[in-house]
C-alpha cells in the first residue's frame, strides 16, 4: 500500500440541513475539519451524529447546503463517486464473499490491474493482522476479525477521508479498547483524515484530535477533547460531558468583588472582575471541590483564595477511585469527589463538612 | 427520498414497463371482463340485464347454490380432517409428528383434477371399495356420488392449508398465555374458549378463506368427475360451446371475483392486527403431554384413516397408469408399461411443453419479482406500491376468469410476423402462467430481498460500485436462494395448472401437460395414458417440492450463521 504521500484531505461542511420529511434532523451545520486530522461526533441517540456521517458518504436524503473535500463539493455527488471510505457500525461485510473477495471489491469497482489487486489486498490484510484469514467467510470470523477486516476493505482503496460509524459499538469491552487503540495507531501511520461517530465520551476522549458535540441536529461546540470537558460553552455539554454540578441563581457584586449568588442564598465569590451580567448558572465539577471537616484546614488549593462554604452531607457513592459525596450547602446539592485512598478519612450523611472551592475552576453560563 | 442524482432514472424505466406489462396482461383483461358482464351483448348499452338473465335461469341458480354448498363442505370437510391432525401435534409430544408432516404435503403435490377419475375407481359407485363392501357387508357408501365426489376430492387436497395456518396459529401461542389463564384460575374447556381458540383463530380463517376459494374458482375437478352445473366449469362450458360473445361466462367471472375478493378480504380482516406471535423468548408452543396408550390407540386409527384417503388419489393412479383394463373390479386385469410408452411416443409434447412453458413464465416471474421487490423496497419512486399491489391483486383472479379476459382482449390483435391473434399464440399461455405465479414468486422476493440489509449495499456504494453493480454483485448473489426456491415453487405450480390454460389452448400441439391429462381423461381409453402423464406430473411437482425446501432449509442455515450482518441497529 502506498502510505508515503496521503490522498487525504479536509472536509468543510458549510450550512449543511437535511430534513427527513418534515423532522428536520441537522440544522445548519458547519465545521472545518482539517487534513490529517482525527474528529469525532459525540452526541446522544437521535442527536445527528450519524445522519451527519451519512450525509458525508452520500447515504440517506440529500441535504442542503455545502460538503468539500479538498475544495470540491460533494453534496451532490452518488455515493460511488466520492472517494471516502465507509466502515459501517455492522461491519456489513458481504456474507457470500471470502474475505478477500471483500477487501478486493473497491479495487474490482475501480479497474484496478488483477496483480496490483493481489498486492494490495494483502498489504491491506497485513496492516490489520489477518492475512491468515483471507480464504475464510466473514460468518467464520470473531467480532473484532470483522471489525478489522471492514476496516482493511475501507482503507485499501485509499480514500480521501476515512469515516467510522460507531465502529467499537458492537465489540465487548476489552476488545474495544485494544480496537481503539489500533484504529489511533492506524490513522496516525496513514495521515488519513478521519471522522468518528460516537456516543461514548471515553471514546472521543481518547481517541480524537478535536471532537463537535451534537444535540437535537445543531453542534454545541467544537474543540479538543479536554477544552470541551473544562470549559464548556452550554449546559448540554457541561452535563454530556461527564458530571457536573450546575447552580442556579445570578451575578452579584459584594465588597465590590464580582460573586454569584444561588437561587438558594449560598454566595460564590468568582474570579476576576469582568462582568457576568447575564450568568444564570454556576458548572464546576465535582472533582474541583473538595471536601475537609470543619475546622481542619481547607484543601490543597488553599493559597489560591479558596471559598469556604459550610455544608451538610446528604448522601455518599462509594465509586471505586473516588468517594462521591452530596452535600447540602444553604438548600443546594453540591456533589464531591474525594480521592479514596485506603484510610482516607470518609463521612457519613449528617455530618458537617466544609468544601473549598477555587473560582478558577467555575464556568457561568447564560440561562 | 425522490432525488435525481441516486440514478432513479434508468429504475423508472423499468418500473414503468413493468407497470405496462401488468396492466396490459391483468388489470385491462379483467377490466374487460367486468365490462362486457354488464354490457348488452347487441347494443352494447350498460345493463344489468345479464345479471337477471343469469339469476333467472335455473340452471345458473343451481350452479351458484352448488359452488357455495360444495366450497362450504370442503372447508367443513377439510376442518374435520386438519383439527385432529393439528391438534396431535401440538398438544402432545406425539412419535408420529413425521407421519403427520408428511400427510399435510402428499396431497400438495398432486392436483385435484389428476386425481379425480382415479379415486373413482377407488371409491365410486361400482370402485374397489364399495364392490368389496358390497360382497363382504351388503352395502356400499356413496363417496363420490355426484357433489359428495367433488367435496371429498377437494377437500383430500386442500385440508393441508387449513392443517399449515392451524399448527402456526397454535405453535405461536406461548405457554405463558396458557399458564397466566391458569394461574388467574382459568381451566379445561374455559382455557380452551376463552384463550387458545382466539389466539388461534386468525390462522384458522386464514387458512379456510384460502380452501374456500380454491374450491370455488376450480374447474378441472367437477369437469373430470362430470359435473358441470357448478360456477367455474359453467364458465368454461358456456365460452367454449356458445362462444365469446356469450355473456353468462362475464357473469360468472364477475361472481367469481367477487367472491375471491371477500373470501381474501375476510382473511385479512382476520389477521389484521392479530399476528399472534406471541412466543416469547425461552418459550415455545402450547404445554405438550405425553397420551395414555388407549389415547395412542385412537390417535393411530385416525390417522391411518386419513392418510388412507389421502393416499388414495395416488394409489389410484398409480394403478390406472400400470393397469390395463380396470373396471368393476377391486383391481386392475393385469399391468403394463404401454401407458407409458404411449405417452412417450406419441404424447410427449405435453411434458416438453409444459417444461418450456412453465419455465419461461417461474423465469419471467422470479425477474419480474425481483425487480419489483428491489423498487418498492429500496427506491423512492412515487407509486412504486401500486406495483406490489397489482401484481399481488392476480391472487384475487381465478384462472378461468383471466382466460376468459384474455380471449376476449386479445382475439383480434394479431401478432406480427406469426399471423396469429395473440389469444390463441401459445406465448399468451406463459404469459396467464406468469400472472398466475406472480403473487408467489413476488412474495418469495421480497422475503429474500428484506433478508439482505440495505448497509451490504451501501458498503458496496461506498467502495465505488454504482447501484447497478451493488445489485448485480451484491444483492442478487444474496437473493439467490430465495429467487430460487421462488422459481422452483412457480416452476412446479405452473406446470400442473389447468384453469386459465385450459382456455388458452387453440390446438393440441401447442397444450401441456394439464391440458393433455384433462384430454386424455375425457374418455375411458385415455385414462391409462393419462394417468401416465398425471404420475410425471405429480414427479415434476413432487420434485419441485422437495428441491425448493432443500433451498430454503438451506438458506436458513447460511442465515443463522451470518445473523450478526442482520443484527445492526439504525441510531
Amino acid at each position: 500500500m502506498n502510505t508515503s504521500e496521503p490522498q487525504t484531505g479536509g472536509v468543510v461542511i458549510e450550512n449543511l440541513s437535511l430534513s427527513f420529511g418534515a423532522n428536520e434532523v441537522l440544522k445548519g451545520v458547519n465545521l472545518d475539519i482539517a487534513e490529517g486530522e482525527f474528529f469525532a461526533f459525540l452526541g446522544p441517540s437521535g442527536s445527528g451524529k450519524s445522519t451527519l456521517l451519512r450525509a458525508i458518504a452520500g447515504f440517506g436524503p440529500t441535504p442542503k447546503g455545502r460538503i468539500l473535500i479538498r475544495g470540491q463539493d460533494i453534496a451532490r455527488l452518488p455515493p460511488w463517486k466520492r472517494d471516502v471510505g465507509m466502515v459501517f457500525q455492522s461491519y456489513a461485510l458481504w456474507p457470500h464473499m471470502t474475505v478477500r473477495k471483500n477487501v478486493a471489491f473497491g479495487l474490482e469497482e475501480r479497474r484496478v490491474p488483477r496483480n496490483q489487486i493481489a498486492d494490495r489486498v494483502n498489504a491491506a490484510l497485513d496492516m490489520v493482522g489477518l492475512r491468515d484469514l483471507a480464504d475464510r467467510r466473514p460468518s467464520q470470523l470473531s467480532g473484532g476479525q470483522q471489525q478489522r477486516i471492514a476496516l482493511a476493505r475501507t482503507i485499501v482503496v485509499e480514500p480521501k477521508v476515512l469515516l467510522l460509524d460507531e465502529p467499537l459499538s458492537n465489540l465487548d469491552a476489552n476488545l474495544r479498547i485494544q480496537m481503539r487503540r489500533e484504529i489511533r495507531e492506524l490513522q496516525r501511520k496513514l495521515k488519513l483524515t478521519t471522522i468518528f461517530v460516537t456516543h461514548d465520551q471515553e471514546e472521543a476522549n481518547t481517541t480524537s484530535d478535536r471532537m463537535a458535540v451534537l444535540d437535537q441536529g445543531v453542534i454545541q461546540q467544537v474543540g479538543a477533547p479536554m477544552d470541551l470537558y473544562d470549559r464548556p460553552r452550554n449546559l448540554f455539554v457541561a452535563t454530556f460531558l461527564g458530571t457536573a454540578n450546575v447552580i442556579r441563581g445570578g451575578p452579584e457584586t459584594v465588597d465590590g468583588r464580582p460573586a454569584f449568588r444561588s437561587a438558594h442564598g449560598a454566595l460564590f465569590p468568582l474570579a476576576g472582575d469582568g462582568p457576568h451580567g447575564d450568568a444564570r448558572h454556576l458548572v464546576i465539577r465535582p472533582q474541583n471541590v473538595h471536601v475537609a471537616a470543619p475546622g481542619t484546614a481547607p484543601g490543597p488549593d488553599a493559597a489560591g483564595g479558596d471559598t469556604a462554604l459550610e455544608g451538610r452531607v446528604d448522601h455518599k457513592e462509594f465509586l471505586g477511585g473516588v468517594v462521591r459525596y452530596g452535600v447540602d450547602v444553604q438548600g443546594d446539592m453540591v456533589l464531591v469527589d474525594d480521592p479514596h485512598s485506603m484510610g482516607h478519612a470518609v463521612f457519613e450523611p449528617g455530618d458537617a463538612v466544609v468544601l473549598s472551592l477555587n473560582p478558577r475552576h467555575m464556568t457561568l453560563l447564560p440561562g | 427520498m425522490l432525488s435525481l442524482y441516486r440514478g432513479y432514472g434508468r429504475v423508472a424505466w423499468v418500473a414503468l414497463g413493468l407497470a405496462a406489462f401488468l396492466l396490459v396482461f391483468l388489470a385491462l383483461p379483467i377490466l374487460k371482463v367486468v365490462f362486457v358482464a354488464f354490457q348488452d351483448p347487441h347494443s352494447g348499452a350498460l345493463t344489468l340485464l345479464n345479471f337477471a338473465d343469469f339469476f333467472g335461469a335455473a340452471l345458473f341458480q343451481a350452479s351458484f347454490l352448488n359452488s357455495l354448498y360444495v366450497s362450504g363442505m370442503s372447508v367443513l370437510l377439510a376442518t374435520l380432517i386438519a383439527i385432529p391432525l393439528a391438534y396431535y401435534t401440538t398438544r402432545f409430544n406425539f412419535e408420529g409428528a413425521v407421519l403427520i408432516q408428511t400427510l399435510g404435503i402428499i396431497p400438495l403435490i398432486m392436483p385435484p383434477f389428476v386425481g379425480a377419475v382415479a379415486m373413482v375407481l377407488l371409491l365410486g359407485e361400482n370402485g374397489s371399495v364399495n364392490l368389496l363392501l358390497d360382497e363382504h357387508f351388503g352395502f356400499t357408501i356413496p363417496f363420490m356420488r355426484g357433489l359428495n365426489g367433488v367435496i371429498l376430492v377437494e377437500s383430500i387436497h386442500y385440508f393441508p392449508f387449513i392443517l399449515i395456518n392451524l399448527s402456526a396459529a397454535l405453535n405461536n401461542i406461548d405457554r405463558a398465555m396458557e399458564e397466566s389463564a391458569q394461574n388467574l384460575g382459568c381451566h379445561g374447556s374455559r382455557l380452551f374458549r376463552r384463550v387458545v381458540f382466539p389466539l388461534a383463530m386468525p390462522g384458522y380463517v386464514a387458512g379456510a378463506s384460502l380452501v374456500f376459494i380454491k374450491v370455488f374458482d376450480d374447474i378441472g375437478t367437477p369437469l373430470l368427475l362430470n359435473i358441470n352445473n357448478m360456477l367455474a366449469p359453467q364458465a368454461y362450458l358456456r365460452i367454449s360451446s356458445i362462444g365469446i360473445a356469450d355473456p353468462m361466462g362475464y357473469v360468472i367471472s364477475v361472481i367469481l371475483v367477487v367472491f375471491s375478493i371477500f373470501s381474501l378480504w375476510v382473511s385479512l380482516l382476520a389477521m389484521r392486527g392479530k399476528d399472534y406471535a406471541t412466543v416469547q423468548k425461552g418459550g415455545g408452543g402450547l404445554a405438550r403431554r405425553d397420551m395414555r396408550p388407549w389415547e395412542k390407540v385412537v390417535c393411530y386409527a385416525i390417522i391411518i384413516v386419513i392418510l388412507l384417503f389421502v393416499l388414495s388419489p395416488h394409489l389410484g393412479l398409480t394403478l390406472l397408469s400400470f393397469g390395463t383394463i380396470w373396471s368393476f373390479s377391486v383391481l386392475p386385469d393385469a399391468y403394463t408399461f404401454d401407458h407409458y410408452l404411449t405417452v412417450f411416443q406419441s404424447a410427449f409434447g405435453y411434458v416438453t411443453n409444459t417444461l418450456l412453458y412453465a419455465g419461461i413464465a417461474a423465469g419471467a416471474d422470479v425477474v419480474i419479482g425481483t425487480a419489483i421487490a428491489y423498487i418498492v423496497l429500496r427506491t423512492g419512486l412515487a407509486g412504486r406500491k401500486w406495483l406490489d399491489y397489482i401484481a399481488m391483486g392476480a391472487l384475487a383472479v381465478p384462472g378461468v376468469v383471466l382466460g376468459i379476459g384474455y380471449l376476449r382482449t386479445f382475439h383480434d390483435f394479431q401478432v406480427p410476423l406469426v399471423d396469429k391473434p395473440l389469444a390463441s399464440w401459445w406465448v399468451i399461455i406463459v404469459v396467464a402462467l406468469t400472472i398466475r405465479r406472480l403473487p408467489y414468486a413476488l412474495r418469495a422476493c421480497m422475503a429474500a430481498l428484506q433478508q439482505v440489509s440495505e448497509l451490504l449495499e451501501e458498503a458496496a456504494e461506498n467502495l465505488g460500485a454504482t447501484k447497478a453493480r451493488s445489485v448485480r454483485r451484491i444483492v442478487v448473489p444474496l437473493m439467490s436462494g430465495g429467487i430460487l426456491a421462488g422459481f422452483i415453487t412457480s416452476f412446479a405450480t405452473a406446470s400442473v395448472e389447468l384453469s386459465a390454460t385450459i382456455m388458452l389452448v387453440s390446438n393440441e400441439s401447442d397444450a401441456p401437460l394439464a391440458a393433455g391429462i384433462y384430454e386424455f381423461m375425457q374418455n375411458a381409453a385415455g385414462r391409462g395414458p393419462g394417468a401416465a402423464l398425471g404420475m410425471i406430473a405429480v414427479l415434476i411437482v413432487g420434485l419441485g417440492t422437495y428441491l425448493s425446501h432443500v433451498v430454503i432449509e438451506r438458506g436458513k442455515k447460511s442465515r443463522e450463521a451470518t445473523s450478526i450482518v442482520g443484527e445492526e441497529t439504525a441510531t
